[in-house]
């Protein structure tokens, strides 16, 4: 009985996130703008040479999503904290952790939609062909984008308690998000390019690996970020 | 429904709490019965919002021991919450959901059932007419009915509300007073943080005075309440006179 209404909790929560950033327009627009807007400046640092665009294609893609993702985490705790949101939400009972999951499933949910317009912007932009793995690859992405918005999410509840969030959070995110981005680099990198090192299983391993620990780690530790 | 564990429905032992070097708290006890409604008065910064925070669960005291129903605010945290009623200063809405997905959200939290009738608690406070608006385009007045109708859907043992009338008009007040009224002659308690007596006239039984985070004074409201059992006996009384 308690579990079923944790998971009615936990819908609520990501259907309130949702139902407010769909509202809103401002949100999703201006996460999924930037994101397009930093790979157009990648692609006007590397130039013209195209083998030097897809080179640096998969960097560019990671690097352009997680700029954009800690606009969409901060906005995501930003609705609390207008007009005292989150104190009303820390009053209902319950687990903390139903609170963390809600916000997760409603981050990825958008942060998976940014993904895949500045992953269409990339392909054209970089002049990258579609491997024959595509499958794999959007593994990596999906494993990826699942680390970003797990860290995201927890740290951005983390710097919301504090005046400065807005640079607070990439503060403590990006150094956390270093393994998490370090394989999804390589191992998109490698599927990219054919992976003839067979090396993106390995790192697909260690995105996956890394995803969970940070899942666990984060799910028992979120009660003492929310709580004062 | 948490089983009681105390006799008391409010009751702080030595609550201190300090901001950075700062006691805002310096060791506050006070006793509320089931059944009581007390004010809750003192100056501004003089720690009347921070007591009623720890009571709340939305902040630790930092020495001191705060129960509702014996249950320890600090450590028994979800007991508490479901025992408790607490109205904010602020209304703690969502813009972008309209009055009543605002209503469905706290519903769902609170784990009630589906067929739970939200209209009807919209209705009460005065809301029937906006119940599918967003709360974007609703008055500071409107959103505090909003706000007490989500009150309402808690069925609390114990009200906590900080300053309760602010932005309320005349019928809010009413509105306000007879929610607080009922609740108590159902034996919750409310603790109640006013800056003026004058709303709330008639519905306390006490007022309990803060200063420098101390409990400066406890004593009997100007105008107290007149409970079920002496409005009975007045009653009965006014007849036998006739």
């Amino acid at each position: 009985m308690a579990f079923r209404d944790d998971v009615r909790r936990i819908r609520a929560i990501a259907w309130k996130d949702l139902t407010t950033e769909r509202r809103s327009k401002a949100g999703f627009n201006s996460v999924a703008a930037l994101g397009v807007t930093i790979l157009v400046l990648f692609g006007f640092a590397l130039g013209p040479d195209a083998q030097a665009l897809r080179d640096a294609a998969a960097g560019a893609l990671w690097l352009s999503a997680l700029f954009a993702g800690v606009l969409a985490f901060n906005r995501s705790y930003q609705v609390e904290l207008e007009s005292g949101a989150l104190d009303q939400l820390l009053q209902y009972p319950g687990p903390r952790w139903v609170i963390y999951v809600g916000k997760l499933i409603a981050n990825s949910l958008f942060v998976g939609l940014m993904l895949i317009i500045v992953i269409a912007v990339g392909i054209a932009l970089f002049q990258v062909s579609i491997p024959a793995a595509w499958p794999s690859l959007l593994g990596v992405f999906a494993l990826g984008a699942v680390g970003l918005v797990v860290l995201g999410t927890f740290y951005a509840a983390m710097a919301s308690r504090s005046r400065a969030r807005e640079v607070l959070l990439p503060l403590l995110l990006f150094p956390m998000l270093v393994p998490v981005l370090l394989a999804a680099i390589s191992a998109s990198k490698a599927l990219l390019v054919g992976d003839m090192m067979h090396e993106a299983g390995a790192w697909i391993k260690l995105l996956g690996a890394y995803d969970l620990i940070f899942f666990v780690a984060t799910l028992w530790a979120f009660e003492y970020v929310i709580e004062v | 429904m948490v089983t009681s564990k105390s006799e008391l429905a409010i009751e702080a032992q030595g609550v201190a709490r300090r901001f950075g070097a700062r006691w805002v708290l310096r060791g506050v006890s006070l006793q509320l019965e089931p059944g009581e409604i007390v004010g809750l008065l003192g100056a501004n910064g003089s720690g009347k919002t921070t007591l009623l925070r720890i009571f709340g669960t939305l902040l630790k005291p930092t020495a001191g021991t705060a129960l509702i129903y014996g249950h320890d605010v600090a450590r028994e945290t979800d007991a508490v919450r479901s025992e408790l009623g607490f109205l904010a200063h602020t209304p703690g809405l969502y813009d972008d959901l309209t009055a009543r997905e605002n209503l469905k959200f706290g519903a769902m939290m609170l784990g009630l059932p589906a067929g739970n009738n939200l209209d009807a608690a919209l209705e009460r406070v005065g809301l029937g007419h906006v119940i599918n608006e967003r709360v974007r385009g609703f008055s500071a007045g409107m959103q505090r009915r909003l706000a007490l109708a989500r009150l309402l859907l808690r069925h609390a043992r114990v009200l906590l509300l900080d300053e309760p009338y602010s932005n309320l008009d005349t019928a809010g007040i009413a509105l306000m007073n007879e929610i607080i009224t009922e609740a108590g002659n159902a034996g919750g308690a409310a603790l109640v943080v006013l800056h003026e007596l004058a709303p709330a006239a008639g519905v306390l039984d006490r007022t309990i005075t803060i200063e420098n985070g101390r409990v400066a004074d406890s004593r009997p409201a100007p105008v107290p309440r007149l409970r079920p059992r002496t409005a009975e006996r007045a009653a009965a009384g006014a007849g036998g006179g006739r």
